[in-house]
């Protein structure tokens, strides 16, 4: 192997060494089987967990754990401020006007179906119209599709374009008629497409419909600010954004969801009981039924404290900087379809892509035994697969830990499918 | 040891048996890999009995495991009984593939298997249960 004196070409210009934050991340350490270092493009799918993080949750175990709300002694009080403390560094993170708009939950699933079920069952009658779109994850779909069906609404998706953009114009059309709801993604988990979301939401409010932003896979790679945005929910789990898994927000406007009914019902989310009823809590906790996930808030606290050391805007620009070198590198080969906008400025750090020949699967397991860690399959997204006719893709996906070797390996490793496969 | 794409395996994938629709048929049945989406259709036709496979044809997109696996198996179906079908046991399935399966690829491998019970047997027809078809697969395989 040629030692290299010179800089590569990209790095210099670097805010972020992806090789050098590897090593905070344990996960590296573990042998890979083919003897090579792991190259981990699956974070699109969950990330894993820097050490700061995984430290956070065994400290918040040992030394600060008891139920929160609840004791009267010091134990659970410090385990309680710590809780709310995480939730304020959430708010703070996605810019929410007040802590009391994060209510904790297991994942962006629950955050959606939460809204779907509470503010849905509530505010959608037979004959109204629910919009989502043709790009979403199944989490920001199915949920909808079942307020539809238990309330007698209709159901509507805004279409993608051959590009893989959300198509403006039929989502104009669309909210011509007065939907209720207008539930979107933020950036696409299957093809990486960012979505303009404050130009949508603000057709969508003019239209006089509510905004429900699937944030999963933006909150984590780029900077994000709720109020800036223009929506009224957003949903994001933590396990995606270098958290614990088990622990996800859910963002609301605090008139919207002081005017819902709760969700799941139980302790801690009401005031007073008795054998003829309940009072409820204030939200957020009135949207917390039963004891949470106490100690992965503080892993998830401590998941953003890492995240805002680096800056969201240097994890953007490096993640951005990856796709430009793998976008190139991949449109370059020949039997490679890219899906998703070609330019960067659309396109978060996720690429998914086909190869001419060879089914996804197969590519994934031949990655795999390259050391290359890819997604494939229909990345919970079949409406989009098919859209473009394709059962399934494979995905690779950015961190902040990855550099630009981890780009030549995954084009490397492609070649050596296509070789396996004939194909190239 | 990784090599899951031996030239055989390949082969069946470029060149898969069995493929398409009998029309007229006796049996059928379509399902796909939840995993991946990937659909399989089979169509069976009987002997005169009405107990044995006189011909099979299977239809699919799917990946270099399923296919070949569908081609396999179906190479060897003709003039088994359906209760034989009935009694087929997957760890078979996937030693005759002669490939190492990791529980990532397992249910592309029986794809094929939850067709052909299904043509035989209706919706009634499960998923193997994955733990012990490994462990079925590795303790008939190369020791460590």
């Amino acid at each position: 192997m040629a030692v290299e004196r010179a800089p590569k070409p990209g790095t210099t210009a670097a805010a972020i060494d992806g090789a050098a934050r590897r090593a905070d991340f344990p996960a590296f350490d573990r042998p890979h089987r083919s003897g090579r270092p792991l190259t981990f493009l699956d974070s699109a799918a969950s990330s894993l967990k820097p050490r700061v993080v995984i430290d956070a949750l065994v400290d918040a175990y040992a030394h600060h754990y008891a139920n929160v709300h609840r004791g009267i002694y010091e134990l659970s009080e410090d385990a309680t401020a710590r809780f709310e403390a995480a939730r304020a560094t959430v708010g703070r993170f996605i810019g929410a006007s007040s802590d009391r708009e994060i209510v904790f939950v297991r994942n962006a699933t629950e955050a959606i179906n939460l809204i779907a079920y509470s503010w849905g069952r509530a505010n959608v009658a037979p004959g109204d119209l629910v919009l989502t779109t043709e790009m979403e994850h199944h989490a920001n779909l199915v949920p909808w599709q079942q307020l539809a069906a238990a309330t007698g609404a209709s159901i509507e998706y805004v279409r993608i374009t051959d590009d893989g953009r959300l198509d403006l114009d039929d989502l104009r059309e669309r909210l011509s008629r007065g939907p209720k709801l207008l539930a979107f993604t933020q950036v696409s988990n299957a093809i990486g497409t960012i979505n303009p979301v404050a130009e949508i939401a603000a057709m969508a409010h003019a239209a006089g419909a509510v905004t429900v932003l699937d944030a999963a896979q933006s909150v984590p790679h780029m900077p994000v600010d709720v109020g800036a945005l223009g929506v009224d929910f957003a949903a994001f789990s933590g396990h995606k954004m270098l958290g614990p898994s088990g622990i996800g927000a859910l963002w609301g406007r605090r008139d919207l969801l002081d005017a819902m009914p709760p969700f799941m019902t139980g302790g801690s989310m009401i005031t007073r009981v008795t054998l003829d009823g309940a009072e409820w809590n204030e939200s957020p906790w009135k949207f917390e039924a039963g004891t949470p996930a106490i100690a992965e808030a503080s892993g998830l606290a401590a998941a953003i404290g890492y995240l805002e050391a680096i800056g969201m805007d240097e994890v953007r620009a490096h993640e951005r900087r990856l796709f430009e070198a793998a976008w190139a590198d991949l449109a370059g080969m020949a039997g490679v379809r890219l899906l998703g906008p070609s330019s960067a400025e659309e396109h978060a750090g996720v690429m998914s892509f086909v190869i001419e020949g060879i089914h996804p699967h197969d590519v994934a397991t031949i990655l795999d035994q390259e050391a290359v860690a890819v997604r494939a399959g229909h990345h919970c997204a079949q409406p989009v697969m098919l859209r473009f006719d394709l059962p399934a893709t494979t995905r690779a996906s950015f961190s902040i830990f990855n550099e630009l070797g981890d780009v030549s390996r995954l084009a490397d490793a492609i070649r050596v499918a296509q070789g396996i496969f004939g194909t190239a | 040891m990784d090599n899951l794409y031996r030239d055989f395996i390949l082969e069946h994938y470029r060149n898969p048996h069995n493929t398409g629709v009998l029309d007229p048929h006796d049996l059928q049945f379509a399902d796909s890999n939840p995993t991946c989406g990937d659909e399989m259709s089979m169509t069976l036709r009987l002997d005169g009995s009405g107990e044995r496979v006189a011909d099979v044809a299977f239809t699919g997109r799917g990946c270099a495991i399923s296919q070949a696996s569908a081609s396999i198996l179906t190479d060897e179906l003709r003039g088994m009984s359906l209760d034989e079908i009935k009694a087929v046991d997957p760890r078979d399935i996937v030693e005759n593939l002669g490939v190492p399966i990791g529980p990532a690829r397992l249910k592309c491998a029986l794809l094929v298997y939850k067709v052909l019970q299904g043509a035989v047997i209706g919706a009634a027809a499960r998923w193997p249960d994955e733990a012990e078809v490994l462990g079925g697969a590795n303790a008939g395989g190369s020791a460590p």
